[in-house]
């Protein structure tokens, strides 16, 4: 479970504020979704997250340990797919999840039955032992996703997962998803894609230029808002339709 | 870190161009450099020495004895140019003779007769045929001093109040060290070469192909990364060094030392003690290549510094070739220098002095533990890690 408590965060010494006073609550077995436009500050909250960037203000936990105490706890609780997915092109990508294994302090022979087991769900076989040079988008996600999770985390950060990805491939992610969900994990993806949220997410946050401009079930957003669509409702409640239009 | 270790080992080996740059190039070019210029030089010198003088001579019908006697000597007399000092100008000529109408006169009073010899001295090429010439000009005039005091019943060896005779104490090691005396700089820039690449790969490079990000996600102290990074990129630098040592001792056999008269005491005993001493120039160079190349924003201006950075072995190199004074302690604690200063003793075949090595290789690997620990607190920096946003 992630708890943000009034999340801050300013870029060139205050003159940037990228996140001003997000909060929101991640449960386990829901998929929550960060809904904004490009520049809402998404990509920062989740960044805070993961702990490659210190907030400036507020608090945080990931199932009860704070990010930005202790860093390396919670990069073992959490398994996250962020928004560059480079992978080594020299390596093949059973070599590359089985680094991401490795650094994560994990023996061998668990390393090889989970990654047989990723190449069961997430259909890899045909390329999981060629070198990634050439692969595709849909086949480099599916390693990232692979490597992300070789540790079996509980929590999983996605930022904009489904990102230049195909339809099969897009909808054989949100499955893949859907299982994690089934499975009682918390969730957490950031995206600007409106049908996304509305196939994958329990619980919505709509940020907006740094601030959370509201958050429920997508039912409750179309409630609060009056709209009959959810997009009609989004660009309600964030006063504008920048960068929907994608 | 020893999967850190072990990937970039891995990943890097299967890159060409880091076993062309690491494994081939970088060993092989100092021995076959040193191979081909010293081959070279001595080609053109035994050639100058060797070959029959020509010539060129104006007037020389005003001295027909020094002309027999030139002959005598195996000089091949020439008829001069219609312009001598235009030939030697436009370099058609290095070196003309000639004789003055005064000469005979001034010959038949007894005075010192005038002969010119025209040549350009600031080409160096010719200066072993001036010398040459002066030789047999000098030989001739002394055997016809000795003739005309003999004559006059005087004892020749009075005109030589002095008699020089240099004796050359320097051995024939230590010739070879003269010649040699960018050997040291040879051997350092092989752990610069070496790390080159992948200190490069490991750091810019990552972070082009996005892969800084995810890796960074990771359980692992970042320094504890860096360090993985900063042991490959030394691993690299060593094999280079291993192989470029070897490569020098094996290229000894085909130096024409021998001909040049000089001995060069480079076996695998002495490669050793280099090794022993440049190993923890190898931690330098990857720590100092790795901090560059952390703060460039791509592979391709990381590469742009890399080419400056290997002008800093040349330093030192530098500083004992305008400065060629003796090895002292104090050069022995400044990393770099003091490789140079050493390696240059141990091919002179000096003996060791144990003291100056261990100050050699504790002063850099001090230095290098210093820089190794600024590189780990690199990516510490967010700046660092989101710049390619």
């Amino acid at each position: 479970m992630i708890d943000v408590q009034g999340l801050r965060k300013t870029f060139n010494k205050g003159k940037v504020v990228a996140v001003d006073g997000v909060s929101f609550r991640a449960e386990d077995g829901k998929i929550t979704g960060l809904l904004g436009p490009n520049g809402a500050g998404k990509t920062t909250t989740l960044r805070m997250l993961y702990t490659l960037l210190p907030p400036d203000e507020g608090r945080m936990t990931i199932d009860g340990i704070d990010p930005a105490k202790d860093s390396l706890a919670v990069k073992r609780a959490i398994g996250v797919v962020p928004d560059s997915r480079g992978l080594y092109d020299r390596l093949t990508a059973r070599e590359n999840i089985a680094y991401y294994g490795q650094l994560q302090g994990l023996s061998k022979g668990e390393i090889h039955a989970r990654i047989d087991r990723f190449v069961d769900v997430l259909d890899m076989g045909e390329f999981i032992d060629r070198k990634t040079n050439g692969f595709s988008q849909g086949q480099r996600v599916k390693v990232a996703i692979a490597r992300a999770l070789i540790h079996d985390p509980k929590t999983i950060l996605l930022d904009e997962p489904t990102n230049g990805l195909d339809v099969m491939t897009t909808r054989a992610l949100r499955h893949f998803l859907m299982d994690l969900k089934k499975q009682g994990r918390c969730v957490v993806l950031s995206t600007h894609i409106m049908q996304e949220v509305a196939a994958l997410c329990d619980h919505i946050v709509i940020i907006a230029k740094g601030q959370v401009a509201a958050e429920g079930s997508a039912d409750q957003l179309l409630r609060r808002s009056g709209a009959s669509t959810l997009e009609d409702a989004f660009v309600r409640l964030i006063g504008s339709d920048e960068g929907l239009l994608s | 870190m020893i999967a850190v270790w072990l990937k970039e080992v891995r990943d890097n080996l299967r890159d060409r161009r880091v076993i062309l740059s690491t494994l081939v190039f970088g060993p092989l070019f100092g021995p076959v450099f040193l191979v081909v210029m010293l081959g070279f030089a001595e080609r053109q010198t035994a050639e100058r020495l060797e070959s029959a003088l020509e010539l060129p001579v104006v007037g020389a019908q005003n001295a027909p004895n020094l002309m027999a006697y030139l002959e005598r000597q195996g000089v091949i007399i020439k008829a001069a140019p219609e312009d001598p000092e235009a030939s030697i100008k436009s370099e058609a000529e290095e070196v003309v003779l000639r004789i003055p109408d005064s000469f005979e006169e001034a010959w038949q009073a007894g005075k010192p007769a005038p002969v010119e010899v025209l040549a350009d001295q600031s080409r160096r090429y010719s200066g072993t045929t001036i010398s040459r010439v002066r030789g047999y000009l000098n030989g001739y005039s002394q055997t016809i001093s000795q003739l005309r005091l003999q004559m006059r019943g005087i004892d020749p060896g009075l005109t030589r109040p002095i008699d020089i005779q240099t004796v050359d104490l320097s051995t024939p090691e230590a010739r070879g060290g003269m010649v040699l005396s960018f050997l040291p700089y040879f051997i350092l820039i092989m752990v610069f070469v070496g790390s080159m690449h992948m200190a490069t790969d490991t750091t810019a490079g990552e972070r082009e192909r996005k892969s800084l990000e995810p890796l960074l996600i990771n359980p692992l102290p970042r320094w504890q990364i860096m360090a993985g990074k900063l042991a490959a990129t030394t691993t690299f630098g060593l094999l280079t060094l291993i192989l470029g040592l070897i490569a020098f001792v094996i290229a000894m056999d085909f130096l024409p030392l021998d001909n040049m008269n000089m001995t060069l005491n480079l076996d695998f005993q002495v490669a050793a003690w280099a090794f022993l001493m440049t190993a923890p120039a190898a931690l330098l160079a990857a720590a100092l290549l790795t901090i560059l190349a952390s703060f460039a924003k791509s592979y391709r201006e990381a590469q742009s510094y890399m080419g400056m950075v290997v002008l800093v072995p040349m330093l030192p190199s530098l500083y004992i070739l305008i400065n060629p004074t003796k090895a002292e302690q104090w050069m022995t604690l400044v990393p770099l220098l003091s490789q140079n200063v050493l390696i240059l003793e141990l091919v002179r075949g000096e003996p060791i002095n144990a003291m100056w090595v261990a100050l050699c290789v504790g002063s850099t690997t001090l230095a290098a533990l210093a820089l190794a620990t600024i590189a780990g607190t690199l990516y510490s920096r967010p700046k660092l890690i989101f710049t390619s946003d």
